[in-house]
């Protein structure tokens, strides 16, 4: 991976270009993220009913069936569905974007310095990761979440508390096998102080599979967003979140199936998306690495 | 040998130790007053005093941290608020359905998957390969409790073909009863040859045994994908395809035996990662194991069998790594001497 990141930025770019005519995977996969930012950032435009997306409610008009004029039907108590589903895409993407920045600022500089200084500032924070990585996604932020009032900032805080050490693994690996190059040893000689050399010389060579990394996870942070307000730990009424919805069509969905079938099948869109793209990034970026999760 | 099996069990040790840490801070320091919500909203100050007292919160935090610790190790993890039981009672009569679950689940996966991640490996960049990558990405990105309700709709509601609750149909209680010696359906009918309870217990495991298997055949297939085409690239198999073996040959002899390895491992890792999803789908199958434990827990803010549940399958999975570690340094002497 070191000699794909070494490449000149041209070389790689045009790299990009023709692996995304090769492998219609990976097209597909960044067409489809792509469109889901434009749904989540104009919503207010896209959907039919705005209003339905928050604090309004029809009575009259609840569980209707799909039809011209409520696409994917109206919920229990009247509100669109269509509208609702368009701006669950603003909730899920920026729950991903939380945790990815708070993950990425945690981890990588942790990461750095135990790859870079080793020793025992090494030890620790490994050992302090594996802790953390002993827990399936899941499992930890579901405790963590489970004890903490249940919301949408709250399930995020508990998801990036289980992200993190992923990115610190990440930041050391790299780290480490740049610290005992001649430039970084050069730079030490010459007496750059550690954390110059750490901005300057270490950084830049993490920040590839730093990206590819990301990109895989958004789809992981998505679908465990949702499971959490499945189960009642994340977003609450009249939060339009895809996990909830389903979870509130639940009872419903013997008869009325249009309530879990476009939420749920918002999740497994929006996830996939996601997994295309980073799949194929790390084909093109990274190709030796294989990832364990 | 013996010296990197002392090394991986000491550092074993060592994350159990830090998980057991972990999990009292999330139980005891995180809530802000977990006496509080141990007695409710409506209770009266001496109600909460004599909480406080009764959960140990009037000591000092090593001191709390110790009692913890020596509550988890003689087998005290608290009483669940819910079923009123005791936490550690009530895991071991959950755990085995969701053994059962997982088990049958990773089974299908492996059916599955090794074939299709061959199958990718040999026709790669052709139609087979990227379809089985579509699926196997698509296996990793579903949305577990979404598959649950969509294939009971399809295959209880529609076609009326395959039942949808608990393990086995509770009528056949009275023509056929079955004694519970492990919990695990389907191990029990066989143990005593009761056939119909066994037939009914292995069409009650088929749907949710599909949905969990969902997330390891996308794991395995990719995996076996990468290995195969890792092998084939090495030196000794282009060596043998210079010779002029025929591919098909190269394949089979040389490409597959040592992309199989991984496998084990691989298996054992996702084993721990299945059990927390069942989390979001048991209590959709009225399946009675950890998953829908935890499920009525999150619903009556149950921390203690919360944790419990937690701290049972963290274990299970340092515990599991810490095995494939080690067998993996048996076969491996490159893994125990670096």
């Amino acid at each position: 991976m070191t000699e794909v990141a070494a490449l000149p930025l041209v070389a790689r770019r045009r790299a990009l270009t023709r692996a995304l005519r090769r492998n219609p995977l990976l097209l597909s996969g960044a067409l489809i993220a792509f469109l889901l930012v434009v749904v989540a950032v104009f919503a207010p435009l896209i959907a039919p009913h705005p209003a339905d997306a928050g604090t309004a409610t029809n009575p009259i008009e609840s569980l209707l069936p799909p039809s011209w004029h409520h696409l994917f039907g109206t919920d229990a108590v009247g509100r669109d569905l269509l509208s609702r589903v368009v701006f669950g895409a603003r909730i899920s993407l920026r729950i991903a974007g939380l945790v990815l920045a708070s993950s990425i600022l945690i981890g990588v500089p942790l990461g750095l310095a135990a790859g870079y200084f080793g020793g025992w500032i090494d030890s620790v924070i490994m050992r302090v990761t594996d802790v953390f990585l002993a827990f399936p996604a899941l499992l930890l932020s579901l405790a963590l979440a489970a004890v903490l009032t249940p919301s949408v900032g709250n399930a995020t805080i508990a998801i990036a508390v289980t992200w993190w050490p992923w990115y610190a693994r990440l930041a050391r690996g790299q780290a480490a096998s740049v610290a005992g190059r001649p430039f970084i040893e050069g730079a030490r000689a010459l007496g750059v102080p550690p954390v110059r050399t750490l901005l300057r010389h270490v950084l830049p060579n993490s920040i590839t599979p730093v990206i590819v990394q990301a990109s895989l996870d958004v789809g992981g942070i998505i679908l465990t967003a949702a499971a959490l307000s499945f189960l009642g730990l994340g977003a609450q009424d009249p939060t339009p979140e895809w996990g909830l919805m389903v979870s509130q069509g639940q009872s419903y969905f013997t008869t009325q199936w249009w309530l879990v079938t476009f939420p749920g099948a918002a999740i497994l869109v929006a996830a996939l998306a996601f997994n295309l793209l980073g799949d194929g990034l790390r084909e093109v970026l990274d190709p030796r690495r294989i990832e364990r999760r | 040998m013996t010296l990197y099996v002392a090394k991986r069990l000491a550092l074993g040790l060592l994350v159990v130790v830090g998980v057991l840490i972990l999990t009292f801070v999330i139980a005891r320091v995180v809530p802000g007053d977990p006496a509080a919500s141990w007695v409710g909203p409506h209770a009266t100050p001496q109600e909460l005093a004599k909480a406080h007292h009764d959960l140990g919160l009037d000591k000092s935090v090593p001191r709390q941290v110790v009692d913890y610790l020596h509550g988890i190790v003689v087998g005290d993890w608290g009483v669940s608020i819910h079923t009123k039981h005791s936490v550690l009672s009530d895991l071991a009569s959950r755990a085995p359905a969701s053994v059962e679950l997982v088990v049958a689940a990773l089974l299908i996966a492996l059916a599955l998957g090794i074939p299709l991640g061959l199958a990718s490996a040999r026709w790669r960049g052709r139609a087979p390969d990227l379809l089985v990558r579509f699926a196997a990405v698509a296996g990793v990105s579903m949305p577990v409790f979404w598959l649950a309700l969509i294939l009971q709709l399809i295959f209880f509601q529609k076609l009326g073909i395959l039942p949808v609750a608990g393990q086995y149909d509770p009528n056949l209680d009275y023509t056929s009863p079955l004694a519970a010696h492990t919990h695990m359906a389907v191990v029990d009918a066989l143990v005593e040859g009761n056939w119909p309870v066994l037939w009914s217990a292995l069409q009650h495991l088929v749907l949710p045994a599909v949905v969990v298997a969902a997330y390891p055949l996308g794991v395995i297939a990719r995996m076996v994908r990468a290995s195969v085409l890792e092998t084939l690239g090495e030196e000794h198999v282009r060596m043998v395809r210079a010779l002029g073996f025929p591919e098909r040959a190269v394949f089979w002899r040389f490409g597959l035996k040592p992309a199989l390895n991984p496998i084990v491992a691989i298996t054992a890792l996702v084993f721990a990662y299945s059990l927390a999803n069942t989390f979001l789908v048991e209590a959709i199958f009225d399946w009675p194991g950890l998953g829908s434990y935890v499920a009525a827990s999150t619903q009556s803010l149950d921390t203690p069998a919360i944790i419990g549940v937690t701290l049972l399958i963290a274990i299970v999975y340092v515990v599991s790594n810490l095995i494939v570690d080690i067998v993996q340094a048996f076969l491996d002497p490159r893994i125990r001497l670096s």
